[in-house]
């Protein structure tokens, strides 16, 4: 029993992880129909500024320190987003091969200068001591950080809904994502819709970047493919442009995931692609994706 | 006063040339028929004026040229679409797909003339749109182009697809809009077109081949020559 809770909330947080990227990439695709393969730059890109702010604080950080890199770490990377659609992405308007190009481009530039500047090993990112102790939950004992992985992902979607539900900018990019030609034709320039969407989208990847250097022992460059190639599938089973989509599957993929590596050792990843596989072959839009005209 | 003006406008969609050298006036405050047989190229003239495909030649609107501009921009200046698939917001509510399209903060009179017009807007005004009939559907998309000043409206087989006793209630709501507006109106329905057009254009294979009065909708033999269908009634 306490290994199940184990596993299952381990597998919670590391959805949650996955969610913080695949919320963006989901919009991103949802709206304008680009294929972000920068998302993994825009995780490392707010790792290493909120690794380079915690540092700065000393050996070890206090919560509220920590709290306040993380931030920093996604303002930064949706700052970097919102300049890569501004100065590449605006320029390939719809021309979606050319902009999934850029992107990789991109991706790799990011990868290439940290990792010339850097270097590529693993350094140990500034936590606060309370991460590294133990909660009991029926008798598991679930680490610390797992809490923080999993509050920080149910803020961000209860965040985006409220965007997403109450405000202006937020219709428009629900509207936009079913149909953005007759938002542009109702005399709204959706591509502003669309840079809102992105720096969102960087800014939940950015504090995901520093929360999965916390999971993964440290920052590194190498670090955000594996949580792109996650974000990826996890959109399509939730299906493009669906937020809430995006939270189920990632919740699923991370304890699925978890369960298989526990009960058939390393068989993660591959449970996850046959999941893939069965989604795509069942239910093409994904769990919560609309069916596009 | 021309409220637009197109002039020798050719339009290509990927590789096959659609719209060859459209030309044809949208007389101010009047309503213009834009007739033509299935396939002629009337829906693309009308996106291709709200700019949602490229095209050369010339657009004026009051005098302005607005090809080659956003189609946002086209819209913010005053020309409002009515597609032919309504293209309504199907995952937003009504009030919702309302809110979106109304560019204006100080337009409770706007939805006052709407809600006259379409009194089940009001009570649907909270259901998903996508779950309404396909002319409620219609009222939305008309609705939706009314809540703003525009200077021409572009209207795009409003009646297509209707059950008759809802092809009656759109048909009167675009006779009384008619009133106060320049309309350029794509439709079918011969019986609504004599109703309300005031000026007649018709095209054949991506070219306009007659533009002037409505008179001719009278004479059988000139509407079955010009649009393939027998006159009167259809
Ligand atoms: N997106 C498109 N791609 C290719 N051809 C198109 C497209 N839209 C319309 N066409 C073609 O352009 C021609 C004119 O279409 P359309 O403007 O819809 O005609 P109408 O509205 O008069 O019935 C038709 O031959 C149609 O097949
Ligand atoms: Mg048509």
């Amino acid at each position: 029993m306490e290994a199940f809770i184990l596993i299952g909330i381990t597998g919670i947080g590391l959805g949650a992880l996955y969610f913080l990227i695949a919320s963006g990439l989901s919009l991103i695709y949802g709206l304008m129909g680009v294929l972000n393969f920068a998302h993994g730059s825009f995780l490392t890109v707010g790792a290493f500024v909120g690794f380079w702010v915690a540092s700065k604080m000393g050996f070890e950080t206090t919560i509220p320190e920590f709290l306040l890199a993380m931030i920093i770490g996604g303002l930064a990377a949706g700052l970097f987003a919102l300049l890569i659609e501004q100065l590449l992405i605006t320029r390939l308007y719809e021309r979606h091969i050319d902009q999934a190009l850029v992107t990789v481009g991109v991706s790799l530039v990011v990868g290439a200068v940290l990792g010339g500047w850097f270097g590529n090993d693993l350094r140990m990112f500034p936590t606060p001591m309370w991460f590294l102790t133990a909660i009991d939950i029926g008798g598991a004992q679930i680490p610390a950080d797992r809490v923080i992985y999993i509050s920080t992902a149910i803020l961000l979607l209860i965040g985006n809904w409220a965007l997403l539900k109450f405000t202006r900018i937020g219709l428009i990019i629900r509207a936009g994502v079913e149909n953005r030609h007759m938002v542009d034709a109702l005399g709204i320039n959706v591509r502003k819709a669309f840079s809102t969407v992105f720096f969102l989208g960087g800014f939940a990847a950015g504090v995901g970047g520093v929360l999965v250097s916390v999971y993964s022992n440290g920052v590194s460059p190498l670090i955000a493919g594996s949580y792109l190639i996650y974000g990826f599938i996890v959109v399509v089973i939730g299906g493009m442009g669906s937020v809430p989509g995006s939270f189920l599957a990632a919740m699923l993929i991370g304890i699925i995931k978890q369960f298989a590596n526990y009960y058939a050792t390393g068989l993660g990843d591959f449970v996850v692609v046959i999941l893939l596989a069965v989604v795509l072959l069942i239910r093409p839009q994904g769990l919560l994706g609309k069916v596009r005209a | 006063m021309n409220a637009l003006t197109v002039k020798d406008l050719n339009v290509k969609i990927g590789e096959s040339h659609i719209l060859h050298g459209v030309t044809f006036d949208v007389p101010a405050h009047k309503v213009t028929a834009l007739l033509g047989r299935n396939g002629v190229g009337k829906s693309t003239t009308l996106k291709s004026i709200m700019g949602l495909y490229q095209g050369t030649g010339s657009i004026e609107l009051n005098g302005q040229q607005i090809l080659g501009t956003p189609t946002y921009k086209i819209a913010q200046a005053g020309v409002a679409y009515v597609p032919e698939d309504r293209e309504i917001f199907s995952t937003l509510s009504v009030r919702e797909n309302l809110t979106l399209a109304s560019r204006n903060k100080n337009n409770g009179d706007a939805y006052k003339n709407i809600f006259e017009l379409f009194p089940e807007l009001d009570t649907r005004a909270a259901q998903l749109a996508g779950s309404l009939s396909g002319g409620q559907q219609q009222m939305v998309a008309i609705a939706r182009a009314l809540l703003n000043e525009n200077e021409i409206l572009l209207v795009d087989e409003p009646t297509k697809g209707l059950a008759p006793k809802l092809v009656t209630e759109v048909a009167n709501a675009l006779v009384k809009v008619a009133h106060e507006t320049t309309m350029l109106l794509v439709e079918q329905n011969l019986a609504l077109v004599k109703r309300v057009a005031e000026n007649v254009i018709v095209m054949d294979q991506g070219k306009v081949i007659f533009q002037g009065g409505p008179e001719n909708l009278s004479d059988p033999a000139w509407v079955h020559e010009m649009l393939g269908v027998s006159g009167g009634h259809k």
